[in-house]
């Protein structure tokens, strides 16, 4: 009797010994997931882009809006851009073709546009200058000069001003 | 009474059916990639490499006449002003078109080190400081400075008349007169041959200039033909695009794949080491140190100036591109902090072979350059782009090994 329940507790003892052997094994294939709150707390998470000195090697924020069609930050106007160098991939130098309507749905006639950008995780701007270098009619512009020389988070920014004055700033994620 | 056996069996086949599952989870399988992973491997291998890029400010660029002529140039060292160098004195074909020296030896001794040239072709920008925007206008350099070649254009343009008349003509056309064109002037430091091209006609300057962009065009038809050659990573990247692991098995050893792993992942040197060449051909401060005994170098910050002003770059006159084919000048980065000691990185390719390393030869060898990025110093001027990776003394190792496979 004794005996019968010495061997139903190893049993048990062993078994729940090589399942919890299992658990912690397995985590590379099942991720983090099961974690407690508190051990997931050194695991590395996108941060905000307020926090970029120390995120050289970080992927890109969760959740970033990489549409390229968008209202503009105080919603003045609609923008959208369409690059010539379509996927846009990396170290090609390149034009962009921006249209700018109204919040309402009307082309803006000669705007001035200005252009910057740069990677928020790296700390710098654009390796080149672009800018605007013709009014296309229709609310288009032509944007020239774009190349980005590496793989990533990247802002593409447009300041405008015409009947109001406006910013944007698209996101790209580019591979490589 | 059979009870407790049967549940001890079953409990028993579930525990070793887990630990089977562990062992398969946890056994290294260095060689497996995600598809992301596989992409990017693929950027990086020479199959991406594509065709080689227009010159259009040189029409003479794929003439097969020019690049031919151009290869004896690149070798003669009467283009000198001691009659003992020419650019292959520096850029030593057996030694991937670089000296091993930390800085160049001419007829003086050069700021910089020399550079390897396979490839660059393919870069907008010349120099560690991007000073120049073509190959052809980059060769004018060496000839007219006083510690490499350190003659002038109007000895460059007798010479051609007495040593190379019919092939420059078969290519070129006819040779201008040169009767009392004077032995040694062009705008350089000597101030008797300076002197005596400010005494020469507009007229007279230009026939020499054409004569002297000439020889830079063929010589940088040359250059276009020193391509890089295939290496065990290209291999590598063949099979893992494959997804050929007997093959990369063979090709790799573990601490090879752990390394280009770093090389892509953590250490993430393809920041800017980045497609078939292995460089962006942009430029970075990486906080290398200022080299003791030569003058401040501000890098990028100093050669984007000197690009605009060039009088042979793509926007000028003996450039054969159109304005709008000259993108890369219009559109330049010319200042900003960004710029200061921003130099360009040289391509990765048979980087082990040829030690010394960075722009004045300031890093001996190949695990310094390693222990440099893990620790990343402060830059002596400008911002640096680097942050401390802090890898182990393991990990070094395989980034190490990794590097090695980038040889031909
Ligand atoms: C005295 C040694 C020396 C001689 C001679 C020399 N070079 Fe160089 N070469 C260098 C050095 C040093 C650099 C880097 C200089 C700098 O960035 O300021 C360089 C850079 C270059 C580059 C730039 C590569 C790149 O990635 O940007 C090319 C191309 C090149 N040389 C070709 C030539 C040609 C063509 C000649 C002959 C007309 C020549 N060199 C003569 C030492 C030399
Ligand atoms: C921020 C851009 C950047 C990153 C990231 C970077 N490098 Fe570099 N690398 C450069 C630049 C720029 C140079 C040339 C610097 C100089 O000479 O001042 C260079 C030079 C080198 C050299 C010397 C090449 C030569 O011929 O002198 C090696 C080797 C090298 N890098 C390897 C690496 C490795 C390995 C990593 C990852 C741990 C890495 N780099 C990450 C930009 C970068
Ligand atoms: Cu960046």
């Amino acid at each position: 009797m004794s005996k019968k329940i010495v061997t139903i507790l190893v049993t048990a003892a062993v078994t729940a010994t090589l399942l919890i052997v299992l658990f912690i094994f397995l985590m590379p294939t099942y991720g983090p997931r099961f974690l407690h709150p508190l051990m997931a707390d050194s695991m590395p998470q996108s941060m905000p882009a307020g926090r970029a000195e120390h995120m050289m090697n970080a992927a890109p924020p969760a959740g970033l809006d990489t549409a390229a069609n968008r209202l503009t930050d105080n919603e003045q106007f609609r923008v959208s851009f369409s690059s010539d160098l379509d996927p846009v991939v990396i170290n090609q130098m390149h034009s962009w073709t921006l249209h700018v309507e109204t919040a309402a749905g009307q082309p803006v006639e000669n705007a001035e546009i200005l252009v910057d950008g740069g990677m928020p995780q790296h700390g710098h701007g654009l390796p080149t200058q672009p800018q605007v270098t013709e009014y296309l009619g229709e609310g288009n512009y032509r944007v020239e000069g774009l190349r980005f020389q590496m793989g990533g988070w990247w802002e593409v920014k447009f300041d405008i001003t015409a009947d109001g004055h406006d910013t944007i700033t698209f996101n790209l994620v580019l591979g490589g | 009474m059979s009870h407790p056996r049967q549940l001890f069996i079953i409990l028993a086949l579930l525990g070793i059916i887990g630990l089977a599952a562990a062992a398969y989870a946890w056994w290294p399988r260095p060689n497996d990639w995600t598809a992301a992973e596989r992409a990017t491997l693929q950027t990086l291998g020479l199959d991406s490499l594509p065709p080689l890029p227009a010159d259009p400010s040189n029409r003479y660029a794929n003439d097969a006449q020019a690049a031919a002529w151009g290869e004896k140039l690149f070798f003669d060292t009467r283009f000198s002003v001691n009659g003992q160098v020419a650019c292959g004195t520096c850029h030593l074909p057996q030694l991937g078109f670089q000296d091993g020296l930390p800085l160049g030896k001419g007829v003086g001794q050069t700021g910089r080190r020399t550079m390897p040239i396979a490839g660059t072709a393919y870069s907008p920008w010349l120099f560690w400081d991007g000073r120049k925007d073509s190959q052809w206008a980059q060769a004018l350099g060496p000839l007219e400075s006083a510690v490499e070649h350190g003659s002038s254009r109007t000895q460059y343009a007798h010479l051609i008349a007495t040593a190379y008349r019919d092939e420059y003509e078969a290519i070129f056309g006819p040779l201008p007169d040169l009767t009392g064109l004077p032995a040694a002037a062009g705008p350089v430091d000597n101030p008797s041959a300076r002197a005596a091209w400010e005494g020469m006609s507009a007229a007279g300057q230009e026939a020499v200039n054409q004569i002297f962009v000439n020889i830079g065009k063929a010589i940088a038809a040359y250059e276009r033909t020193l391509l890089p050659q295939p290496t065990r990573f290209d291999a590598y990247v063949q099979a893992a695009v494959a997804g050929d692991t007997a093959v990369m098995r063979d090709l790799f050893t573990a601490d090879e794949v752990a390394g280009l792993r770093l090389f892509i992942g953590q250490a993430n040197c393809i920041r800017c080491h980045n497609g078939p060449l292995l460089t962006d051909n942009d430029f970075h401060n990486t906080a290398v140190s200022q080299a003791p005994g030569l003058p401040e170098d501000l890098g990028r910050a100093a050669g984007a100036p000197q690009v605009l002003a060039d009088e042979f770059n793509c926007l000028s006159a003996y450039s054969d591109a159109t304005s709008e084919q000259c993108a890369e000048l219009r559109f330049i980065l010319a200042e900003g902090e960004q710029l200061i000691r921003a130099f360009k990185p040289p391509s990765l390719r048979g980087v082990a072979q040829r030690p010394p390393y960075m722009h004045a030869g300031q890093i001996a060898t190949l695990e310094d350059v390693l222990i440099h990025y893990n620790t990343a110093p402060t830059a002596p001027a400008g911002h640096s782009e680097l942050e401390p990776l802090n890898l182990s003394p393991a990990e070094l190792e395989q980034l190490l090994a990794f590097l090695q496979t980038l040889n031909e």
